[in-house]
């Protein structure tokens, strides 16, 4: 019996129990609207002990009984009871009694479960360094799952479920982000057709789409020539160039829009989509210019050499060889242009006054005031990140590609 | 060079460049030009543009140009066929502060209008009307008045003065193309009190934001380092910040952390956490004392950087996962024969392997956090403590409409940004070919 190695298995089961119940709690409150207090001290003493009994049994194995871990279950709900007096979530039993037994439910299982990755062939004798460090990776890689997940998904939960809340029941009750199913398909959707019937959502959708598309084609159209050029061809000034189209990269957009400003609003271009169109793919093109000639410089120089023998011109080699060959680094420039293009603010912001053409971006902050109501704005934000989100799940290998490959703008 | 001019000329390489290789090099080149044609206009052209207007008194409401403006009018009230009646033409200069010259005026006289006298410096060739007026003063003001009389087609149509729009032109100095300089705008941005506590937030924001994500990305990326079930969705998920765009996520902070009717608000003061809600982006700081030394938090600040390391860690994540895949795991199997502990292991075999990559993200994430102006503006608009850099350049430029100080505060972030990207030219290690 090692006192340090009791501290390590007790501190495992305080903290498991105090966090599984914070989380389970405020999800509860979340799920029913009803105000939760987890009790943390009961639930931490509960999955100390727990933790001991686990261990306990676990030194005892091959004993014969029951495995160790449900001994560990049985401690944990028994104590996690008697300490908080049969409310581990200070609501009484009436209250949503379906989602309290599964939060408990939850809170068993996951208490349990964590101990038991955690504490696999921990013991209450002498531990080895090696042996020690290993359930400290174990506890700080469970604790950055459930940390990292929440803080992940918690925003977007809010977005999707504010946007399909009422007024009245948001302001009564923040907390409550269920999901009302009573008041019908038409109440619960009714942010989204509002924006599509008075706010001109669709229209934005539109132009958000022309202008992601537009942009995609132009880069593409300028950056694969000067991609081939920088990678196949030999002329002077060829690797100075290849190096400082990163620099590009960096001169932020905030130093270029007074100019571009004061120069678009002379010429008449600024609050239309040719200027737009000008300006998004002079930031896309160093980009996808270097995403692509990196690419090309993979490729097998022999075959397109094969392919000018046989007496293809420059063009045609390009149009015959080339680019099949690079479908998979168009696929990643495309998608991570049109996700540039599609997100993009401050040019936008800046420029477009007419609600005629309104991208997304500038359409959502134009529900930014006082007297559009918050569930609007969420809805609005859930319309921009949709299409997004769906091109990125469809295509995430080649999205995650470019964005390693050549990404590093941001 | 050197070597090159001891060897006898007739034996040497050719020199200069054959007619195939000028041929490339022309292919090159027309290849190329799109690319830096649009590259010089709106990168290297407005750059330049910026150091320009940075040195001129202009406000927003002078790229307007100055401008005759006009408004016709028919006054009389003719009723019957034969009345007189009077074409007026309202004219003023739009500026009060350039003069027009040139200035003329056309315009046609609605059928059924017989002209009966001229003002001086009119001429009318069939109905076409020009009227010579010459220079104007800022701030002039005029009328022009057309006499004559009406007929039954001028009276039975709906007001027929109004079927050609009168056309005034004229040529007057345009204050961003003119000659005049001030060092007005440097002098005001950096007398104004404010401008260093905006540098030391830009750099609070870039360092704190920088590590912030860099940090979490390191630890994401240990998390899905080793393969289990669902890993791939996790993956996407962790993903899901970086790719959303930035108006959606930053509203949705907002309306997350808002002290009214935010959620997380909510659930702190009613589990019993914090007695009043608090206001996360809308505070400057939080004041509290430590063995009696008064210390502020300065809450906004830190709530945004916070949504900084949120929303950029993926990226971060992205690169140091592709590069913890490629290292070799005999090294591991070597070291966990030697009795090295998984922290020795990560300390001392991982950490060293990941260097390069992490000094390179640092840099650019350090370059892209300091040129961020998007998250701050849409999450605080840049008040409460959270000014930075760009988000200055806004505010003077288009709040305050003044777009030489904007200019003028963007050269400073320019030249910052210069300052960074030799030293990140000088120190970038080579072999992570980014």
């Amino acid at each position: 019996m090692r006192p340090a190695s009791i501290l390590l298995t007790a501190f495992t089961g305080l903290l498991w129990g105090v966090m599984a119940m914070v989380v389970i709690g405020v999800t509860l409150t979340l799920i029913t609207g009803e105000v939760a207090l987890p009790q943390a001290t009961a639930a931490g003493l509960a999955g100390l002990l727990g933790a001991l009994v686990f261990v306990w049994r676990g030194s005892a194995a091959g004993t014969g009984g029951a495995p160790a871990w449900a001994y560990c279950a049985v401690v944990v709900f028994l104590v996690l009871m008697i300490a908080s007096f049969a409310g581990p979530f200070s609501l009484p039993l009436s209250v949503a009694p379906v989602w309290q037994g599964l939060a408990l439910i939850a809170f068993v299982a996951g208490v349990t479960a964590a101990l038991r990755l955690c504490l696999r062939d921990a013991r209450f004798g002498a531990m080895s360094r090696y042996e020690r460090e290993v359930i400290y990776i174990r506890i700080a890689k469970g604790v950055g799952f459930v940390v990292f997940t929440i803080i992940v998904a918690l925003p977007f939960y809010v977005m999707v479920m504010t946007s399909l809340k009422s007024q009245q029941t948001l302001l009564a009750n923040p907390l409550d982000l269920s999901i009302d199913f009573s008041q019908g398909l038409s109440g619960l959707v009714r942010s989204y057709v509002e924006l599509f019937t008075q706010f001109n959502f669709g229209r934005y959708l539109m132009v958000s789409a022309f202008v992601s598309v537009a942009t995609v084609v132009i880069t593409l159209l300028l950056s694969v020539p000067g991609a081939y050029a920088v990678s196949r061809l030999r002329f002077p000034g060829q690797a100075l160039l290849a190096r400082s189209v990163l620099l590009i990269y960096m001169v932020p957009a905030i130093v270029l829009v007074i100019p571009l400003y004061a120069v678009f609003s002379q010429l008449g271009l600024r609050n239309t989509l040719t200027g737009l169109l000008i300006v998004y793919p002079a930031t896309t093109i160093p980009v996808a210019l270097y995403m692509l000639q990196g690419y090309f410089r993979g490729l097998p120089a022999e075959l397109e050499e094969a392919g000018l023998m046989d007496g293809l011109s420059r063009i045609g080699v390009i149009l015959k060889i080339t680019l099949p060959l690079s479908l998979p680094a168009l696929a990643s420039v495309s998608l991570y242009v049109f996700m540039i293009a599609w997100n993009e603010f401050l040019f936008a912001f800046m420029f477009l006054d007419n609600p005629d053409i309104f991208t997304l971006s500038r359409g959502v902050v134009s529900l930014n005031s006082s007297e559009v109501p918050r569930q609007h704005l969420m809805a609005g934000a859930v319309i921009a990140t949709v299409p997004v989100l769906v091109i990125f799940l469809w295509f995430e290998r080649f999205l995650v590609q470019g964005l390693t490959a050549g990404s590093v703008k941001g | 060079m050197s070597a090159e001019t001891s060897q006898p000329v007739s034996e040497g390489p050719p020199k200069g460049i054959g007619p195939m290789q000028r041929r490339e090099m022309w292919l090159a080149y027309l290849m190329l030009a799109p690319t830096f044609l649009i590259i010089l206009v709106i990168v290297a052209g407005p750059l330049l543009a910026n150091f320009w207007i940075s040195v001129k008194p202009v406000q927003l409401g002078d790229l307007r140009p100055p401008a005759v403006l006009v408004n016709e009018r028919l006054r009389g009230g003719p009723e019957a066929t034969g009345d007189s009646a009077t074409l007026e033409y309202r004219l003023r200069n739009s500026s009060r502060k350039e003069e027009i010259r040139d200035v003329v005026l056309k315009d046609e006289v609605p059928a059924g209008f017989a002209v009966t006298g001229l003002p001086q410096g009119c001429e009318l060739t069939g109905s076409a009307l020009t009227c010579t007026i010459g220079t104007v003063e800022p701030g002039w003001r005029d009328r022009l008045q057309l006499e004559g009389t009406v007929s039954e087609e001028f009276l039975a149509a709906n007001r027929p003065e109004r079927a050609s729009e009168p056309v005034v032109t004229g040529d007057a100095n345009n204050v961003l193309t003119n000659f005049e300089f001030t060092f007005e705008n440097f002098s005001r941005i950096f007398s104004a009190d404010e401008f260093w506590s905006v540098l030391r937030v830009t750099f609070y924001y870039t360092i704190f934001g920088t590590g912030g994500a860099l940090v979490l990305g390191l630890f994401a990326a240990q998390l899905l380092h080793t393969a289990f079930p669902g890993r791939g969705v996790l993956r996407g998920l962790f993903l899901f910040p970086y790719v959303s765009p930035v108006i959606a996520v930053a509203f949705t902070w907002v309306v997350l952390f808002d002290p009214f009717s935010g959620t997380l608000n909510a659930l702190l003061t009613k589990m019993g956490v914090v007695s009043d809600p608090i206001n996360f982006f809308g505070q400057r700081a939080i004041e509290f004392s430590v063995f009696g030394i008064p210390l502020e938090f300065p809450l906004a600040l830190t709530t945004v950087i916070a949504f900084e390391a949120w929303r950029y860690f993926p990226l971060s994540f992205l690169f140091i996962l592709a590069r913890m895949q490629s290292i070799n795991t005999d090294m591991y199997e070597a070291a966990e024969m030697d009795g090295a502990t998984p922290l020795q292991q990560f300390w001392y075999l991982s950490l060293p392997q990941l260097m390069g990559i992490l000094s390179v993200l640092f840099l650019l994430r350090f370059i892209w956090t300091f040129n961020k102006f998007d998250d701050i503006f849409l999450l605080t608009g840049g008040n409460a403590g959270t000014r930075t850099l760009t988000v200055d350049v806004y505010e003077q430029g288009f709040a305050l409409s003044n777009l030489g100080a904007g200019a003028a505060v963007a050269v400073v972030v320019f030249v910052v940004l210069v300052t960074f990207a030799t030293l990140f030219i000088r120190f970038s290690p080579k072999e992570e070919g980014l």
